[in-house]
């Protein structure tokens, strides 16, 4: 489509009919049984699904917020925010892209983001998606014919409640963490998808083909099963930034992978990371779970976080099927105040189960960040193998990084290997690259991408190219 | 084309230069000796940007233009090139990507458009077998892994992709052995035309049988103590520097 036509389209005003009414679909700020069974109701959700949620809810009270992690931030009043928020009444938002902010705009024009998606992603009361329907519904269709189940986690339970009672909570129980406890006792939305035994997923599953996609950033559940010998790439996020108003986020992403059966995760993280004083920013809290339950079983994480004024992440692989893989592809990029402290944990428990760590932290501006990683062996998982390396690189001298390694082996045939570097963007490299003619700023964000390139190629194809243009935004002003 | 005049430079406070003068003309090369910490490198360095060298006193001149005034970037894309006597690995980063970049950096100083990529794909092709360099090198991390001679002809591959009008290149014969020797003084004379200098920086003279210069000076202490033409080589080659040395105290 012409982008003229594009453009019209999306200023085209706002047609009446389409508003359904949502008057009543808020809650005020506060948490309690109550707004617990509000939304269970509002999803039209089960009776299990209830009970479960308030048992969670329950262990929640007597939980306290972890403190181990190497950031800070005042605390969390829970019960000041609002648990349940409705989509913005089309009147409440922007009219048009003239009147958002036009810093994030030309962000959009940086990153390359197409027109409708750019009204879309800045909340635009246009309903922008409406040329993907096409798209979607082509998708939805081949999803269909391949056996593969892909919709929102509450459709889910109202569609397929004996798959979802099945694995809800088995990767990351409700009491798993503070966050998760929450997440369980309150999750408004997220994705599911199941693949069949034998089924290769026949296209990337994208949270953007999803009908409903939006407003569920707050508390999002998602659920993957691949079974038997089935494989599945699945694609979260967006490169855009996203803002919310929400600041609180702690999302739980449980994967489930049965024998040889494959998941591929990838995540590109981008959430408001706040003003340069880091005001307003997005914490991030999330619990993410991949359990390799059947042998030969295998998971990869990767993710790319750039965004977030504080990120606590730590996508983790229980390897319990002999012969299962663990894979954890990370790059962390922190600017101006951000704090991340993010990693990963390697569960081995069957045998000769094998894990790959490779994480690469980038700081500038004032940020700080922090690998931490576990490597577990446990006493059957005889011939355990696990290869981690973790580099940092500083930018600036005002940032800082850090490495917490653990490693809990308990058994003797397994093989440990750890590498870690940390160095500052080399001076002469800047000079070497200048000396060419190359600008300081494009210098910076050439090594840069050449630092983080051992986990850009296990991003798909057009996922890396959009994460390397989202790097280079990050970093910008980031020297000199 | 490049005017150097009563150049003063520091390093951490130590006089390095001392009064520097060098007038190069365009269709010239020239080479520049000396003995180890005469400040032969810091010449060069200078003239392209370094930090950590601090100008006391004196001028840089190049087509007219005060070099000192200007960015790292724009000395490159005004057409001053430092070919590294140690150039740096940089993982991740292809050499080829690198090559691009520095040559779209320059065309666009120059108002010019991006390079066709078939047209550049052949250029670094032609130009990379005249440095007899596998096309695989193109694809390779910048210099990770390379030999001390593959980072050499890396240097002037470099060179003859951005067409310098100033080459300055830095003992570009240090740790080469004579056939490595041999493909970069050819390399580096293929640069030799009436519009552009070369500027060779050498402790050796053996570099200066493969590639003749016009003008041969011995830097002593910071300071130019004598010139002359390439027999000057030879004879600094059977009579060392102190014989330099000897005559200007005298």
């Amino acid at each position: 489509m012409a982008s003229e036509e594009m453009e019209q389209l999306v200023r085209r005003e706002y047609k009446q009919g389409f508003v359904t009414d949502i008057e009543s679909d808020t809650v005020p700020p506060g948490l309690d049984e109550s707004t617990i069974a509000f939304i269970s109701q509002k999803k039209e959700e089960p009776q299990w699904m209830l009970e479960w949620r308030l048992e969670a809810y329950h262990q929640w009270l007597k939980m306290t917020p972890p403190s181990w992690a190497h950031l800070e931030y005042p605390p969390i009043d829970y019960q000041a925010i609002s648990y349940f928020s409705a989509p913005k009444k089309p009147e409440d938002r922007p009219q048009s892209l003239d009147e958002v902010d036009p810093k994030l705009l030309e962000t959009y024009e940086k990153l390359g983001i197409p027109l409708h998606e750019r009204a879309a992603l800045a909340g635009v009361a246009v309903d922008a998606v409406f040329d993907s329907v096409s798209v979607t519904t082509t998708f939805k269709e081949k999803l269909h014919e391949a056996g593969v189940i892909f919709c929102s986690i509450s459709e889910a339970i109202r569609e397929y409640p004996e798959l979802v009672r099945q694995y809800l909570g088995t990767v990351v129980p409700q009491a798993d963490n503070y966050f998760a406890a929450l997440n369980s006792a309150v999750f408004t939305d997220g994705s599911f998808v199941y693949v069949p035994e034998g089924v290769k997923c026949p296209m990337e599953l994208s949270t953007y083909f999803r009908i409903n996609a939006a407003n569920t950033g707050q508390f999002e559940r998602t659920l993957i099963i691949c079974d038997k010998q089935a494989q599945v790439s699945y694609l979260e996020g967006c490169t855009a930034p996203m803002r919310d108003e929400n600041q609180l986020h702690a999302a739980v992403v449980e994967l489930v992978a049965l024998e040889d059966a494959y998941i591929k995760y990838s995540t590109v993280q981008n959430w408001y990371p706040g003003d340069e004083e880091g005001k307003g920013g997005i914490y991030n809290f999330v619990t993410k779970r991949g359990d390799c339950r059947g042998d030969r079983s295998r998971i990869s994480w990767t993710q790319v976080e750039t965004g977030s004024a504080i990120t606590w992440k730590y996508p983790s692989c229980m390897l319990r099927g002999k012969e299962s893989i663990g894979e954890f592809y990370s790059v962390a990029v922190t600017n101006g105040r951000q704090q991340a402290d993010t990693g990963t944990k390697m569960i081995h428990i069957g045998e000769n189960t094998r894990s790959t760590i490779v994480a690469k932290g980038i700081a500038a501006g004032r940020s700080d960040q922090a690998y931490r990683g576990l490597v577990k062996i446990g006493p059957r998982a005889k011939g355990a193998r696990n290869y981690t390396q973790c580099d940092s690189l500083l930018i600036g001298d005002q940032c800082g990084a850090h490495t917490f390694p653990y490693q809990e082996i308990g058994n003797s045939t397994a093989t440990v290997e750890h590498e870690a570097t940390t160095s500052k963007i080399a001076d002469d490299q800047l000079f070497y690259c200048r000396a060419r003619g190359i600008d300081e700023e494009d210098a910076v964000s050439m090594i840069v991408n050449g630092f983080c390139k051992d986990v850009f190629q296990e991003l798909p194809m057009e996922f890396a190219v959009e994460a390397e243009a989202l790097l280079n935004v990050t970093l910008e002003g980031s020297v000199g | 084309m490049l005017e150097v005049k009563d150049l003063h430079v520091t390093v951490e406070d130590k006089a390095i230069l001392k009064g520097l003068n060098l007038t190069i003309n365009a269709g010239e090369v020239h080479a520049i000796m000396g003995p180890n910490g005469a400040g032969k490198s810091t010449l060069s360095a200078v003239i392209a940007g370094k930090d950590g060298y601090e100008v006391t006193q004196g001028t840089i001149l190049f087509e007219g233009q005060d070099v000192l005034e200007m960015e790292i970037e724009e000395r490159a894309r005004a057409g001053l090139l430092l070919g590294f006597q140690y150039p740096v690995e940089i993982p991740g980063v292809k050499n080829i990507y690198l090559l691009k970049a520095a040559l779209n950096a320059q065309r666009a100083a120059r108002g010019e458009g991006e390079i066709p990529a078939p047209e550049f794909m052949k250029l670094v092709r032609e130009k990379s077998a005249e440095m007899k360099m596998d096309p695989s090198f193109l694809q390779r991390a910048v210099n990770e892994g390379f030999s001390g001679g593959e980072k050499k002809r890396n240097e002037i591959l470099q060179m003859l992709v951005l067409q310098p009008k100033l080459a300055m290149l830095d003992e570009i014969d240090s740790g080469l052995d004579i056939d490595a020797m041999k493909v970069v003084a050819d390399g580096v004379n293929s640069l030799r035309d009436a519009n552009r200098a070369i500027l060779l920086v050498t402790h050796y003279q053996r570099l200066l049988n493969h590639i003749e210069p016009d003008h041969v000076h011995v830097l002593v202490d910071g300071r130019i103590v004598k010139s002359g033409d390439k027999d000057l080589a030879l004879e600094l080659e059977a009579r060392g520097y102190d014989w330099v040395l000897e005559g200007s105290a005298a």
